[in-house]
């Protein structure tokens, strides 16, 4: 690219400068182009599970059901509310959506398409992640209406909370592969890091679609609570940019799960034939995705109490527990840092397996004697308040 | 100086830094105030990456933006009847004022090669004479890592922050629970029928 | 290039603006924006010189690290004092809390 660049002209900084600005804008397209796709994709998913049909007017199948639907939400209306925070109110879609796009740098499509391949690309992961929950507050308090103020609220408590059990998840795929660059972690998974550390892919996808927002745990948005949530008082694109944003964070996750833990790119001859990385990468995402509009479709809203004792009683100590096995196994074990085959990460693989096949065991019969436990106490509870109405219904007579 | 491409970035670093930073502490919207904080913050960790420090620049952005600039959004959304005070500054604040320029401009001489040139005397100013950085190591990261890890060098501080961290976790959750309140104000247990 | 002195006038400049927030703010979560602002400034320094004097030993880097996590403990406490403050006398203002003073 840079070299046709120089053919036709171009200095040599200005060829690179094209050709970035070039990557840029195909990354985003693409992004963005994605989304019609992604949406239709979920939606016709969403609506087999809950036996419908779903979008199928607007071409075949309703493939262009959200092209409709895009051009509907741009010609809409766009209504300000006079009582706004103009700037907050105005910057925070774009920030929703941006906070996402910038994931997308790092993303390594292939073995040799990767937009910038940072030397703490796991962390920078993690920092522009954290720009989303700025939108999501700044939606909340600029709109100047209370179902937005409340879901500002649980936006902090629950994205701050849930950023902790996701982080530390992150620290096991870096710690495996001895770097914080995505494509020094994809290149090491010999063998997909799903296999060694089943625990840590539960506890990010837990974690990832909380701070997503989503089902199970879309108490940000939900409708029969708050109306709307932080974006009641938009209309028009800028609703448009948040929903967006939302289902571009959820695919993210799936991409990263892909990247991080299922081997990324790498396929049969994905090192040969380049593009057909981005094909097995492509494939991977989706496969994560449905599992997780399953879980979304499946399971009822967990409440607000629920949902902190859950991630700061059970997910964040599981996952220190969880990160502290790994590691120490994997410093006991020779050779960690020489994995080059199949052949060599066959027996750490298997090591671990069996420790994530242990601490699973362990936390069935720790969620059973919990479960049991607060089953008792609840019946103790019950028969408590039950002996007095006995009592005085036996004194009335 | 030559205008380059570092030049032009770091100019534009301080005047979003500084600038941000002025607006929050005069900006009467404590909200807006918190919003500008977060730029401010954004610009350091731009700085830190023209510093060749990326790892620096990450953390700053998911533990200073991400985090402690939420949580006084946070504060500030919990307290909503003073977002717009009559005062925003106490009596003294001229006095105030006319202390940070002070101090500034003190700064300004023992830091810059201004008063040097001016001849004024040889030994106040401190003739930082590093006009471009030094060589940083390719692995600088993992040496850092290995640095906050090492008995050698930095692993009482690291473990002393650990303990810090844990107990400023204690501290605010005891701070702000039910039972620390008064009692007039103490929420009632409300019996929950079976 | 840029010289060393111009990191640290600006980090000068930001310690400065950080203090006269704290110093005049009646607010007691400006006050801590002040702080976090004059927190940054040292960052900064300490960076800087990090990068220019020493940047095989990576004591400025570690030290910054450390700042992180003491600033990170002192809004955690600050913020809980304030909120604790403001349940009981409905008031963030600092000059409003006096009880120990005479």
């Amino acid at each position: 690219m840079t070299g046709f660049l120089q053919d036709i002209g171009l200095s040599y900084e200005l060829a690179v400068l094209v050709a970035k600005a070039l990557g840029v804008a195909v990354v985003g397209a693409f992004g963005l182009l994605w989304t019609l796709l992604g949406i239709w994709i979920e939606r016709k998913v969403a609506a087999r599970f809950q036996d419908r049909v779903g979008p199928n007017r607007v071409g075949p199948f309703g493939l262009l059901q959200s092209i409709a639907d895009a051009v509907k939400i741009i010609l809409k209306e766009d209504i300000m509310n006079r009582h706004v925070d103009r700037w907050p109110y105005n910057l925070a879609p774009i920030l929703s959506t941006l906070s996402v796009m910038l994931i997308w740098a790092v993303i390594p499509f292939t073995a040799a398409w990767v937009g910038a391949d940072l030397n703490v690309g796991v962390l920078y992961l993690v920092a522009v992640g954290s720009l989303g929950t700025v939108a999501v507050i700044m939606a909340g308090w600029s709109s100047n209406n209370k179902y937005a103020l409340i879901s500002a609220f649980r936006a902090v408590a629950q994205l701050i909370s849930y950023e902790v059990p996701m982080v530390i998840s992150l620290l096991v795929p870096v710690m495996l592969a001895g770097s914080l660059s995505v494509q020094a972690i994809v290149k090491s998974q010999h063998i997909a890091y799903l296999f060694a550390v089943p625990m840590t892919v539960l506890i990010f996808l837990i974690s990832g679609q909380a701070e997503n927002g989503r089902g199970p745990f879309d108490l940000l948005e939900a409708e029969s609570e708050i109306v709307a949530g932080f974006h009641i008082e938009y209309s028009g694109m800028k609703f448009g940019m948040f929903y967006v944003g939302e289902f571009l964070h959820a695919f993210t996750l799936s991409v990263l799960t892909a990247l991080l833990f299922l081997g990324g790119w790498q396929g049969p001859l994905a090192e040969k034939i380049i593009p057909l990385g981005f094909v097995y990468l492509l494939l991977k995402s989706v496969f994560v995705y449905f599992v997780l509009i399953w879980v979304r479709m499946t399971l009822p809203r967990v409440r607000i109490d629920h949902l902190l004792n859950f991630n700061w009683k059970f997910l964040v100590p599981l996952s220190l527990i969880n990160l502290l096995v790994v590691a120490f196994l994997w410093k006991l074990m020779p050779d960690t840092d020489q994995i080059n085959s199949f052949a060599d990460a066959l027996g750490p693989t298997l090591v671990l397996f069996l420790a994530n096949v242990v601490m699973f065991a362990g936390v069935a019969w720790w969620l059973r004697e919990w479960a049991r436990r607060d089953r008792e106490h609840i019946e103790a509870r019950r028969a408590v308040v039950a002996e007095p109405a006995e009592a005085t219904a036996a004194a009335g007579d | 100086m030559d205008i380059t491409a570092e030049a032009i970035v770091f100019l534009l670093l301080s005047v979003l830094t500084l600038g941000s930073a002025l607006l929050v502490v005069t900006t009467r919207n404590l909200f807006h105030a918190a919003l500008y904080l977060m730029l401010a913050l954004f610009g350091v960790a731009g700085f830190f990456v023209l510093l060749a420090a990326p790892f620096l620049a990450g953390f700053q952005v998911v533990v200073y933006i991400g985090a402690i600039a939420v949580l006084i959004i946070l504060a500030v959304m919990l307290t909503p009847s003073v977002t717009r005070l009559p005062r925003i500054y106490n009596a003294q604040w001229a006095v105030n004022l006319a202390l940070a320029v002070v101090f500034f401009l003190l700064l300004f001489s023992v830091l810059t090669p201004v008063v040097d040139d001016l001849g004024i005397s040889g030994t106040w100013g401190a003739n930082f004479t590093q006009n471009s950085p030094a060589d940083v190591p390719a692995s600088s990261v993992s040496d850092l890592g290995e640095a906050l890890v090492d008995p050698q060098q930095y692993m009482l501080p690291f473990e002393l922050a650990s303990v810090l961290l844990m107990g400023a976790l204690i501290g605010a959750a005891l701070l702000v629970s039910p039972t620390a309140r008064d009692d007039e104000d103490a929420p009632h247990e409300s019996g929950q029928g079976a | 290039m840029i010289p060393l002195w111009m990191y640290l006038v600006v980090a000068a400049g930001l310690f400065v603006i950080g203090m006269f927030g704290v110093l005049s703010r009646r607010n007691a979560i400006a006050i801590l924006m002040g702080i976090e602002l004059m927190l940054n400034a040292v960052n900064v320094n300490l960076v800087a010189f990090w990068r220019y004097q020493t940047p095989t030993k990576l004591s400025g880097q570690a030290f910054a690290a450390f700042v992180f996590a003491v600033a990170a403990a002192e809004a955690a406490v600050g913020l809980a004092l304030i909120i604790g403050i403001y349940r009981r006398k409905r008031s963030v203002i600092a000059d409003d809390v006096n009880l120990l003073k005479w």
